[in-house]
């Protein structure tokens, strides 16, 4: 008998506007100590078939159908009884760790309460087991973290803590949804990792919700595909992988960038021309809030010595981790915050000296397309007002009949049909916002556009629609763009060549090929190491080492190398003098020992 | 043990932070009195305006005793002097007191009436919130709500006679006012209806205060992480959800305070009693200078006070707030 | 909606109600002196200790109270936009500086400040404006203060920056059409305040002067003869609350339609 079986599974929703169907009819089973990987883009009522099993939907929900657990039925088991389940059975993780735990509670107090609650134990017990979890899940001091608030753990620290909580009473059934979403690549590898070998020690059966194939690849048994409330597709991992049935699994799979796989070979920059934007010795440093009248503001240079160049019809990808500098590093290159040194050169022409007509002439030439679609709009204007603003603003030499026209054409151009120019940005969809954004951005006739983030919202079959208007609209109109992104794969996809940034600073330039193909630097390679590959023969033969830790605050960087304190290779060399860019190889690399460490082979 | 180190280090900070907190009071302080002193002077009208008018040399007389005859800025000086020695000077109206005296003797009648008000406010207010909020929705939320509306809208001076006209006038169960000083059992009943009429208000804008961040605060994820883990509603409700959804009633308190500070000074004149609200008002008509100026000093240290309290809970309560102090 | 067809109803009856009725708010009416609500001798609402037509009367001193508010609100309402919108817009130092002072003026007992302004200056309508005026807007310019930097923080407005538009426009189409929410619910919100405030003053005996009249000051007088003629009391009592009370409403409302997260319950 599998230890879960659901069947007909339905969730309904009453809304002033009608009743809502979340989920509508979902049948599985899930065996013990086995993992069930159910994926779905946003609205497609995966997290819901959880909540439902859970008992834990909003008020105005309601479930129906069948799912027995441990053989009790759990749709319509009353709540004190449930209760009982609850937390002890099955446990359950959510997405963001940094609100999930209380805040107004120390970490041993809210882990404590759970054993209390389901096994009667005193305090003190309670309080011992927790440290043993604790260490379990590999947090330093364990013992003193208990005492600790939750603010003072990093993201993937609490993250351990809610997976320790959830393993306290060892339940048979633990239920993830999207667990690993809100942390950062090498921090997903580690808790992915942590997951693995606790799935082993404890023989949970897992269910793990999330809308990245690569994960599902590599660590689950089957795979459950929903779309609109409904199971697409359902069979073990390898099968669906390697021969998906259904069309939408198949528009699915194909929609996913592979870091595995060469990128579409595309037409290389004209590195010939005079380069289109060029940057060197950019510096971005933020003075925070005094914490005293008298003491000194402290400082947080969020980037330092920034140097690259593009050329027209070229891509530049910038990827690193949250809080590596890749915004700031836009946000001063187009002058949305001060440069404290630097230069930057746009189209031959020095902007450190530009005046206030010559910074007019260089917004018409360098645009931005931003990261959340919606907020990026102001909502108290429609779609053809926001795209009409900047070309008012840079391009006064039209006139206005001529602007009119001009922002229907590029509107059309994006994909947004005539008679949708007077809607206001929330009667879009997020992927239809963010080609309004990319026609703002486009109006003026950019030479240049730097995208920060611009498809990190976006769901995975829409993402890759805008990636490729992106490519089109390069290659039509000869752009140089500067692709900011963190996910490794879709800024291969797209980038000629790719700059990885970490702490302020850059560690490699390379082009696409070779960063993806031979990293010099360490830290890219564990980026490419961490990044999960949507194909479970690739995905499970990977051997890997995880990267320790989390990058340090920029507040305090370490005195060398910004990477040493996180890499295995780091001699004495690396802590003192931080290592300039230079060219190993084919690459310019930020390393001290890049040639003693570099991969052999080509 | 570690409970007391942890402790230790915030005292340190603790006091820091106080300190630090006295120092920004006083300038708060000096343009307070400032204020209310040149306004004061400002005015038409003199202490000694009586119907009669006194021989000229007596005036000068009463003036100079009083040190009206100085410059202004002397006089402020020599105000301030006495006020950081914890003098309120002379009252020019009551005749041989000083204000000193007079705000000691109304103030514990005001504090007993103020009191009572916020303990009520504050049990009453959190209770029917709280229970609006897990009621979200439903009947007796919107019923808790639509009454603390009315109780916002109608103002405590219209809520003192109608209580006078129910209990005192047609029930005839409670004194209509009066404030007898046999001791704190013997005023119970003159206490009662001023009591709920200073209450009132505060009872409906904290109930809707705390039914909104509770609400809010049942809505985080921390909340359904709790669920998630089988804690009963109870549990969840006390050990969760009641501190965070307290907090911003903590930060009420110190403008709730001001308010039943202000509202005393009606609620003490309908029901007669002699608190130091009565004193300001009979002070301002007759241009009692050093006792209204006495009276707005005492209240605006006690404000500021209030507020400072108020911080420090917040630290204590807010693990978070207290890392920033 | 009912909320705003009472209160339209109320604001309508104030400024036309005493046209209906043949005596006039002052009008010394000594055969019927503390006579109950009857129809028959056009007293509506009875009449208090002078014969004066407390239906009239209450509808005159509406007229005051609501014009209090309405004026007291605009008052607020420029300093504090233009005050906070400054210190939200210009940050820095600026900000810092603007906003310690107001944190100061918040730690004052203003009513007591603003009972001596009225005990000391005469019982002035201008300077009951300017006093209620001055003490709301505090409020005012942390709202919009908050609410500016929140909004100078929004994605869009980087953008407009990004391309290129200039900073008067980026105030105009970006800044002040989305503070324009925020503004709307408070004012709705500091009307009821603000004539609350004029009643108390008016309670006090500090407010408007004999025989002009406002709601505040009827209900004083209605509390004063209350054994003998509650009908004093409950007309002018009924209509400032339940003005307050829709004024209110229709705040609550409106802010709970605004704020997105609310929708969703």
């Amino acid at each position: 008998m599998p230890l879960l079986s659901v069947r007909g599974l339905r969730v309904d929703f009453s809304t002033p506007d009608g009743v809502v169907e979340a989920v509508r009819g979902i049948d599985f089973n899930l065996d013990a100590a086995c993992t069930l990987g159910i994926v779905g883009e946003s609205g497609s009522g995966k997290s819901q078939t959880v909540l439902s099993l859970m008992g834990l939907l909003a008020d105005n929900g309601r479930s129906s159908g069948s799912a027995r657990f441990e053989g009790r039925e759990l749709i319509g088991m009353p709540d004190g009884e449930l209760r009982g389940i609850r937390g002890n059975r099955i446990a359950m993780i959510f997405q963001d760790p940094m609100t999930s735990l209380n805040p107004y509670l120390r970490i041993g107090a809210q882990m404590a309460q759970v054993l209390e609650l389901h096994e009667g134990l005193g305090r003190r017990e309670a309080l011992r087991r927790c440290g043993e979890l604790l260490e379990a899940v590999r947090i330093p001091d364990a013992g003193k973290r208990l005492d600790s608030w939750p603010h003072e753990l990093s993201g993937g620290m609490r993250q351990r803590v809610t997976i320790a909580t959830a393993l306290l009473c060892k339940p048979s059934l633990l239920i993830a949804d999207e667990p690993t979403t809100a942390l950062d690549v090498t921090v997903q590898a580690q808790i992915l990792a942590l997951m693995r070998e606790l799935r082993r020690d404890f023989q949970a059966a897992i269910i793990f919700i999330t809308h990245d194939l690569g994960i599902v690849a590599g660590f689950c048994d089957d795979v459950l595909v929903m779309q609109d409330g409904e199971c697409r597709e359902r069979g073990s991992v390898e099968s669906v992988y390697a021969r998906p049935a259904h069309p939408y699994t198949r528009r699915l799979l194909s929609a996913v960038p592979r870091l595995n796989q060469d990128a579409r070979s595309r037409a290389p920059g004209r590195t010939d021309l005079r380069p289109a934007l060029e940057v060197s010795g950019l510096d971005v440093v933020y003075s925070l809030k005094r914490p005293g009248m008298f003491a000194p503001a402290p400082r947080l240079k969020a980037v330092s010595s920034g140097a690259f160049m593009i050329a027209p019809g070229e891509t530049l990808g910038v990827v690193g981790e949250s809080g590596c500098g890749k915004s700031s590093l836009a946000r001063a290159v187009i002058g949305l915050v001060p440069a404290n040194a630097g230069r930057i050169t746009l189209l031959g022409r020095d902007l450190g000296k530009a005046d206030k007509s010559a910074w007019k002439d260089a917004r018409r030439n360098m645009q931005m397309v931003f990261q959340d679609p919606l907020a990026s709009l102001n909502p108290r204007m429609t779609a053809r007002q926001i795209v009409a603003e900047p070309l008012g603003a840079c391009r006064p030499d039209l006139s206005r009949g001529e602007r009119g026209e001009r922002v229907v054409r590029i509107l059309n151009r994006v994909g947004l049909a005539d008679g949708q120019l007077d809607r206001y940005p929330h009667e879009f969809s997020g992927g239809q916002c963010q080609r309004i954004g990319i026609a703002r951005a486009l109006a003026p006739g950019p030479a240049v556009v730097i995208c920060d983030e611009a498809v990190s919202a976006l769901d995975v079959s829409i993402r890759a629609q805008i990636v490729d208007l992106l490519m089109e609209l390069q290659d039509e109109l000869g752009l140089a763009l500067v692709f900011i992104a963190h996910d490794l794969a879709v800024v291969r996809q797209i980038s000629h060549r790719v700059v990885v940034m970490y702490l302020g600073r850059a560690m490699e330039i390379a082009h696409s090929e070779h960063l993806y193909g031979r990293p010099m630097h360490p830290y890219t390679r564990a980026l490419i190491e961490a990044a999960p590959i949507p194909d479970p023969k690739v995905e499970r033969n990977r051997t890997r080492e995880p990267l320790q830790g989390e990058p340090p605050s920029p507040l305090n960087p370490p005195p060398g190398c910004a990477f040493s304190a996180r890499c295995s290779f780091a001699i004495d060399r690396c802590r003192r003098e931080p290592p300039e860019l230079r060219p190993v190889a084919r690459s310019m690399v930020a390393c001290h020992r890049a040639e003693e460490i570099a991969p052999s082979g080509a | 043990m570690r409970l007391r180190s942890v402790c230790g280090v915030y005292d340190a900070r603790m006091f820091r932070y106080a300190i630090r907190r006295v120092f920004a009071a006083i300038p708060t302080l000096l343009i307070l009195i400032a204020l209310a002193f040149f306004m004061i002077r400002a005015a038409p009208g003199g202490p000694f305006d009586t119907e009669k008018t006194l021989h000229p040399e007596i005036e000068a007389k009463i003036r100079a005793a009083y040190h009206l005859d100085e410059p202004l800025h002397q006089q402020l000086g020599r105000y301030l002097w006495g006020l950081a020695q914890g003098d309120f000077g002379p009252s020019f109206q009551y005749i041989d007191r000083s204000v000193t005296e007079l705000i000691r003797e109304g103030f514990p009648v005001s504090l007993q009436l103020g009191a009572c008000a916020m303990l009520l406010a504050l049990l009453a207010g959190v209770a029917a919130g709280g229970w609006a909020a897990l009621r979200q929705n439903r009947f007796s939320d919107h019923a808790v709500m639509a009454v603390s509306m009315t109780g916002i809208s109608i103002p405590n001076f219209v809520v003192g006679p109608l209580l006078i006209l129910l209990f005192a006038v047609h029930l005839d169960l409670l004194p209509a006012g009066g404030w007898p000083t046999e001791g704190f059992l013997a005023r119970l009943p003159n206490m009662v209806m001023p009591v709920i009429a200073l209450a009132l208000p505060q009872i409906a804008y904290i109930a809707r205060l705390t039914r909104g961040s509770m609400i809010e605060v049942l809505r985080s994820n921390f909340i359904r992480m709790a669920r998630a883990q089988g804690l009963s509603q109870s549990a969840i409700l006390l050990r969760h959800a009641l501190k965070p959804g307290l907090l911003p009633v903590l930060s009420y308190l110190g403008p709730a305070t001001a308010a039943v500070i202000t509202g005393s000074v009606v609620i003490e004149q309908i029901f007669g009693v002699p608190g130091l609200g009565r004193h300001f008002v009979q002070g301002a008509l007759n241009r009692d200078y050093t006792l209204v100026m006495g009276v707005v000093v005492f209240y605006g240290v006690l404000i500021i006070l209030f507020n400072f309290l108020v911080d420090i809970c917040y630290g204590l309560l807010d693990p978070r707030a207290r890392q920033q102090n | 909606m009912t909320a705003a067809a009472i209160l339209a109803l109320v604001a309508v009856l104030c400024v036309f109600g005493p046209l209906l009725s043949p005596v006039a708010f002052d009008y010394l009416d000594w055969s019927h002196v503390s006579a109950p609500p009857s129809l028959e001798n056009w007293h509506f609402f009875g009449t208090d200790d002078l014969g004066r037509d407390l239906f009239v009367r209450t509808l005159v001193g509406g007229r005051i109270s609501l014009m209090v508010g309405l004026v007291a609100t605009a008052v607020s309402l420029v300093i504090g936009i233009s005050y906070g919108a400054l210190a939200g817009y210009v940050g820095g130092r600026t900000d810092q500086v603007m906003m310690r002072i107001v944190d100061i003026l918040y730690a004052m007992p203003f009513m007591f400040l603003v009972i001596l302004l009225m005990v000391l200056f005469g019982r002035n309508i201008a300077l009951i404006f300017v006093a209620i005026g001055a003490i709301n807007w505090l409020d005012m310019a942390r709202i919009v203060r908050g609410q500016t930097l929140s909004i100078k923080r929004r994605e869009f407005v980087e953008a407009a920056q990004a391309a290129g538009v200039s900073t008067p426009r980026i105030i105009r189409r970006h800044i002040v059409p989305n503070l324009f929410g925020v503004v709307v619910v408070y004012v709705t919100l500091t009307i009821p305040q603000v004539i609350l405030v004029e009643s108390f003053l008016s309670f006090l005996g500090l407010g408007v002067q004999e025989p002009m009249t406002s709601w505040g000051a009827l209900v004083n007088e209605g509390a004063k003869a209350l054994e003998n003629a509650p009908w004093t009391l409950i007309f002018p009592a009924g209509f400032l609350a339940a003005t307050l009370f829709c004024c209110n409403f229709i705040g609550d409302g409106l802010r709970d339609a605004l704020d997105p997260r609310d929708r969703s319950a």
